[in-house]
């Protein structure tokens, strides 16, 4: 009884939180990533439209970023409509970000000089709404800079994905910082999947969501994304203690 | 006509006949400008003389600059008998800056088999001394440096009549610094006061607008204020204003705009402008608009802007169309007026497209953001790696020949050790685009360390034949 009245309390709270945020007249749309594991742990059950997402990579993959706009790539590619996918240092491949399952015709990069174009170039395709996802490659995204990307991406409903990545594997402490993305994502790549013959599997990464907006953190082992963008959750390595320490000497 | 025969040009005033022109191998045969011809033909056997056309000459200099106008600069007017006068501030860095502006110029004009002389300084008399007495093709004066310059060039670079510098030089002045070390009064007693005003001109002492060359069919409006404006919302009131006069003219032509330029006319007799392109023709006044105003902080409007034009310099058929309603289909969303904001801005935009090459580096080619869809796909079932270096780097390995993959690798300092490994990806090279890879041979391996990191490594050669390449290792990408 007592626990069903704080509850209804707690909802309305809620809503009124909601209410003077001003997102309660919109409705809410998400972008399920198709594995219910997941799913459950974000709000909404899924990466939210009209909100800003941040990726990054951890240990090397903190300065080539290479998972991480892998992981961008998938979400993008589930998306519907053109991405506008804007950096600094062109050394993103094509082909791979098909194998990812976006086509080429649906990618239009944006080349910017400094990183403050890079922020502008974001700004403007978020706010410009219609298209699918708007991916930004990034040093650093401080709090002011991230709550104007949130804003644009949350007036068109548009996905804002911004992949960080540093010059330094030092650097990536900034991680820590708050921004106002939504959800925050590192990760990590694993050893891949064994396979009954010589060879390498499917790409196996640790997923953290180390920042969710009314969620809790959680973290995953997935498979990288198929070609349809589409990623998969893989039982927990054996060596998962090992992992787990390896982790342990980063985290800080 | 021969290329290697000397050609000039002569000029008829009453029955005297001079050379007015002459090419290079005219000149290295001793000719020179202002030589008799009948010395000339004295001189050189079989000389062929082609009849100076003064209005021609004027016309195809004037269609010179309408082609500058349209590629280069908002500002573009003729100077003088042979030449064209362009206004590079704020167009400069759309070519990459101002080397690279006048290089870029001089190579398309030979393209036109025309030999032209560029030269970029802080006023338009230094710009017009230089370009014609420098032997390189493209001078950039630095900032601030023409004083220095100018002061070592002969006086008859400063656009005076013929009798004033013969005047000057009689008196024994032979160059600009001691023509400006003169006192100025007893110069003008002799000569009136153009002497003085071109000295003035050549040191930037006074302005010298450049009234911008414009033709009938340019479709352009413009706006007198009776009390100079300086605010930005002012100015971008104004200039929604003359897009929609801008619009209305051009929909009646039937025409849509692919370059406008904004000319701005500041109370001190100085202009300033800005260039907005677009991708496809438009007319759409909230996007013009949107386009410009986006500039506004470039301009400075000193004291104030007493009038604004607004030209549409590349303007091209727009018909109307028909749009399917979206009750029946789904509307495809059009990025161009994205794509126009961010390009005017100076971002780099484009798509990659494939291209029929199994070497990864040319596999893949830049296209325009708005081309159509080509629907092509890379057709490789291989694994590509998210990220590929700009160039293979040297690593060191420990690998069995011929066909094993690296069982230790170092790069960058660190040493892995390899736990899975798939290849190899024998790739070709394409000796029809370079006759060097006739026999070239890269083996691509996908290769895992104990981390779980995955590299994309190659071995130049096919681990037999030297033939083949150096039997090195490269690192050319990283998978996620």
């Amino acid at each position: 009884m007592t626990h069903a009245r704080r509850s209804r309390v707690i909802d309305d709270l809620r809503d009124r939180i909601a209410h003077l945020e001003g997102g309660a007249s919109r409705k809410q749309l998400v972008l399920p990533f198709g594995v219910p594991e997941i799913d459950q742990r974000l709000p909404g059950g899924g990466i939210a439209c009209g909100a800003l997402h941040e990726v990054a990579g951890g240990g090397s993959g903190t300065v080539d970023g290479a998972a991480a706009s892998l992981f961008a790539a998938g979400i993008a590619a589930r998306s519907k409509g053109k991405i506008l996918w804007c950096l600094t240092r062109p050394d993103l491949f094509a082909p791979a970000l098909s194998q990812a399952g976006l086509h080429p015709d649906r990618v239009v990069y944006c080349e910017g000089d400094k990183e403050e174009d890079v922020l502008a170039s974001l700004e403007e395709g978020l706010s410009f709404g219609g298209l699918g996802a708007v991916v930004g490659e990034l040093v650093r995204l401080p709090m002011t800079a991230s709550r104007r990307l949130h804003l644009a991406a949350e007036r068109t409903g548009t996905i804002g994905l911004v992949v960080r990545r540093w010059r330094r594997q030092t650097e990536a402490s900034d991680y820590g910082n708050p921004t106002a993305s939504a959800t925050r994502w590192r990760l990590s790549v694993l050893p891949s999947e064994p396979l009954p013959v010589a060879g390498v599997g499917r790409a196996r990464w640790l997923a953290e969501l180390m920042r969710v907006k009314a969620g809790e953190c959680a973290e995953f082992e997935i498979g990288a994304p198929d070609a349809k963008g589409r990623i998969c959750l893989l039982p927990v390595s054996r060596d998962g203690s090992n992992t787990k320490a390896w982790r342990g000497s980063r985290a800080g | 006509m021969p290329a290697d025969q000397p050609l000039v040009v002569v000029s008829k005033s009453g029955s005297k006949r001079w050379i007015s022109a002459a090419d290079t191998a005219a000149r290295k045969l001793g000719l020179k400008t202002g030589m008799p011809a009948s010395k000339a033909q004295a001189m050189v056997a079989n000389l062929n003389m082609v009849d100076a056309d003064p209005v021609a000459d004027a016309a195809a200099v004037e269609r010179l600059a309408l082609w500058a106008l349209r590629q280069y600069s908002p500002v573009v007017a003729v100077d003088g008998l042979d030449g064209i006068v362009l206004d590079t501030e704020g167009a400069d860095h759309l070519q990459g800056g101002e080397d690279l502006l006048l290089s870029g110029m001089v190579n398309k004009l030979r393209g036109l088999r025309l030999t032209a002389r560029a030269a970029v300084a802080d006023t338009w008399g230094a710009a017009h001394a230089i370009a014609r007495l420098t032997s390189a093709e493209t001078t950039v004066v630095p900032k601030g440096d023409v004083a220095k310059i100018v002061v070592g060039l002969p006086i008859h670079c400063l656009r005076l009549p013929a009798d004033t510098i013969q005047g000057l030089r009689v008196m024994g002045i032979e160059t600009v610094g001691e023509l400006s070390a003169m006192p100025r009064a007893p110069l003008t007693l002799r000569f009136g006061n153009e002497v003085g005003r071109r000295l003035d001109q050549m040191f930037g002492r006074v302005a010298e607008p450049i009234e911008p060359l414009r033709t009938p069919e340019l479709v352009e409006v413009s706006r007198n204020f009776q009390e100079p404006i300086g605010a930005a919302e002012t100015i971008a009131k104004y200039v929604g204003k003359l897009v929609v006069q801008l619009s209305a003219r051009l929909e009646e032509r039937g025409l849509g705009v692919r370059r406008s330029d904004l000319v701005i006319h500041r109370v001190d007799n100085t202009r300033q402008s800005v260039r907005a392109g677009l991708q496809k023709p438009v007319r759409d006044p909230r996007r013009l608009t949107r386009l410009l105003c986006d500039q506004i902080e470039k301009i400075d409007p000193g004291f104030g802007i007493e009038k604004m034009a607004l030209t549409a310099v590349m303007a091209e058929p727009l018909s109307e169309k028909q749009i399917a309603s979206s009750l029946i289909e789904e509307a495809v969303l059009d990025v161009t007026p994205l794509v126009d904001i961010l390009g005017n801005r100076g971002q780099r935009l484009y798509r990659m497209t494939p291209v029929a090459s199994d070497v990864p580096e040319r596999s893949l080619r830049r296209i325009g953001p708005t081309d159509d869809e080509t629907g092509a796909d890379w057709a490789v079932n291989w694994p590509r790696p998210s990220r590929l270096l700009p160039y293979p780097e040297p690593i060191e390995t420990l690998a069995v020949l011929p066909d094993q993959p690296p069982v230790l690798l170092t790069w960058r300092g660190r040493r892995r050790r390899i736990l899975r490994a798939d290849g190899p990806e024998r790739i070709f090279g394409e000796w029809w685009i370079r006759p060097r890879e006739m026999q070239a041979v890269r083996d691509y391996f996908v290769v895992e360390d104990e981390r779980g990191e995955r590299l994309w490594v190659f071995r130049a050669g096919d681990g037999v034949d030297t033939e083949t390449g150096s039997h090195r290792w490269f690192l050319h990408g990283v998978f996620g």
